[in-house]
């Protein structure tokens, strides 16, 4: 199949403004700002299925729908922060299909009456940031881009912004929190930003995969789009295939493609031919899978790894082999998350910190079962407390790799000198 | 020198971006420009930029304490920043890392004897198809280094000592 988003694969200059032209590129934002009005383009995404990418799978037209038409001005937020363990996604989108991406945030933009879009990229990706300041002033130099689009009444500017090294700005209300110059923590929610966003106005936040499909879905039609992927998942996702495969890397596939295809037919399947133990298909802040046949035949759409008893999330895909012992999995997420906790509220700033030094006494082979049952009763008590979803996430792998893999706890704390 | 005389036109620039009203977004990038010269941010630098947008320098100070790419200490030319994390410690990057630390006879944390490279370890980097990684953060900007072997490492610390 071509691909949708990873163009660049098949038409290596994408990213120069006359090959995107060529191959279609602008004809939809053209078409839109002159021939429909905002809620149109709003109602073919709609239509469309197409969901958030970021990990929420949230559906994209009805989060633009929310946006409250009552208070001006209307902000677009892209959310490029990408951060999350075994995410590596957008940064190859923006690197390398940058127009198509940019395109995306301007048919958003109109659809949702912005005039401003802020691009927030996390701080290592300053030159790619670079990069999308240049591809801005040549959008604005072919009049994509600035005061009188296409001699309407619509204008429209679009700036990047660099964040500093903190996961948390992910998650939305830390990133407008974070954009508006203050520390990244959450707001409580609601409001929701759709309402109070960025200097407390409305703001539509995405995900760069999410947007980068809306030029595709706008030129083709929302039938060509729900033709891909499966009834509950629309479309095609760019899985982040990473741990213990061959050949790691992004794979562009529809939703419904099983875990067999991807790790054995894309992925090269296991190092040293090993048998695949467990599989995290949302990262880090996964809920840990054990893997048998029924597993691996099991396609990837939102419903499907549901009844795993996981989430495919932004479908980063990180797999364990039976080398690894999920003690040491779970040592490694409670110490990323500990890291990354804000410290706004109580439970997630505690709760980490609590789970770090259990987990790491039992991974230095000086725990107890006790350390165990402890554990999984701090993770426990986390749940449902939290201000916003990282202190959640950094439960997740704690409560199914002692459920799911008793046996490597008990194997770990037997080791007890 | 302040930084508004340093870099006037630099500043004029990232001010443009946001509503004059909310300059204080501005606090990122200038942070960024102070801490170009000398890969840290000095305390004159905190209060011009706390000056320019009409904060104070405690909250300018807070942006630094929380987000780990800004620094207020000298450290080593560079800093090496290793990834640690789940996907790429399932390819080697603790031992990797382990390794480095030996070859350069120094523990995380630490900056070698000629102050040129700091060694740490960090949160994900998102280049997990492509570990051991690092990234290089020095007073030009970061730059990441994928696929990453030891030896590859010490001829790239030599052609940075080479550089210096």
């Amino acid at each position: 199949m071509t691909h949708i988003l990873l163009r660049h694969r098949e038409i290596p200059d994408i990213h120069k403004m006359t090959v995107y032209k060529k191959n279609g590129g602008f004809a939809a934002l053209k078409n839109a700002v002159t021939k429909m009005q905002p809620n149109e383009v709003t109602d073919v995404v709609k239509s469309s299925g197409l969901r958030g990418r970021g990990g929420a799978g949230f559906p994209t037209g009805t989060k633009w729908s929310f946006i409250d038409n009552k208070s001006w001005p209307h902000y677009v937020v892209v959310n490029a922060d990408e951060s999350e363990p075994g995410t590596f996604k957008d940064r190859e989108i923006m690197e390398n299909n940058p127009l198509q991406f940019l395109e995306g945030v301007a048919l958003t933009c109109y659809a949702v009456g912005a005039t401003v879009a802020y691009i927030y990229l996390r701080g290592e990706s300053w030159q790619i940031a670079a990069f999308l300041d240049e591809k801005v002033v040549e959008m604005e130099k072919a009049g994509y881009l600035g005061d009188n689009l296409f001699g309407k009444d619509y204008s429209l500017k679009i700036y990047t912004h660099l964040g500093a090294g903190a996961y948390i700005c992910g998650e939305e209300t830390a990133l407008l929190e974070s954009l508006e110059g203050k520390r990244g923590q959450p707001r409580v929610r609601p409001p929701f930003p759709a309402s109070v966003g960025l200097y407390g106005k409305p703001t539509i936040i995405n995900n760069v995969e999410t947007l980068t499909n809306v030029p595709m879905i706008l030129t083709n039609g929302a039938n060509w789009y729900k033709t891909i992927g499966t009834a509950d998942s629309a479309g095609v996702k760019i899985f982040s295939l990473s741990g213990r495969v061959r050949k790691p890397g992004n794979y562009e596939l529809p939703f419904g493609t099983t875990f067999r295809q991807l790790i054995y037919e894309h992925g090269g399947g296991i190092l040293d031919g090993r048998p695949v133990k467990a599989i995290m298909p949302a990262g880090a802040s996964s809920s840990l899978i054990v893997v048998d046949d029924k597993v691996l035949d099991t396609p990837m759409d939102y419903a499907s790894v549901r009844t795993l008893g996981s989430e495919l999330g932004s479908a980063s895909i990180i797999v364990i082999d039976d080398t690894v012992s999920v003690d040491w999995i779970v040592n490694k997420t409670v110490h990323f998350f500990k890291h990354e906790s804000c410290g706004k509220c109580t439970p997630c700033r505690e709760g980490t910190y609590w789970m770090q030094n259990i987990t790491n006494r039992i991974h230095s082979g000086k725990g107890a079962q006790d350390d165990v049952d402890l554990l999984l009763n701090v993770a426990k008590q986390m749940q449902g407390k939290c201000l916003c979803p990282l202190g959640e996430f950094s439960t997740m792998a704690v409560v199914t790799g002692i459920e799911r893999f008793p046996q490597d706890f008990r194997k770990a704390v037997r080791s007890e000198k | 020198m302040s930084l508004a005389k340093t870099y006037p036109k630099e500043i004029k620039q990232i001010l443009a971006k946001y509503p004059p009203e909310h300059k204080r977004s501005a606090v990122m990038p200038l942070l960024y420009l102070a801490q170009r010269a000398e890969g840290y941010i000095n305390k004159a630098a905190m209060q011009d930029i706390a000056q320019i947008l009409e904060i104070t320098e405690t909250e300018v100070a807070s942006i630094i304490g929380f987000y780990t790419l800004y620094h207020d200490e000298k450290a080593g030319k560079y800093r090496m920043q290793v990834c640690t994390d789940l996907p790429c410690a399932l390819r080697g990057a603790d031992e990797f890392l382990q390794n480095l630390c030996e070859n350069l006879g120094i523990k995380v944390g630490e900056t070698t004897a000629d102050g040129l490279v700091t060694l740490e370890a960090v949160t994900c980097l998102a280049a997990c198809d492509k570990a051991p990684m690092f990234q290089t953060q020095g007073a030009d900007g970061i730059k990441y280094h994928e696929n990453m072997t030891v030896d590859r490492t010490l001829e790239l610390i030599e052609a940075l000592r080479e550089g210096n």
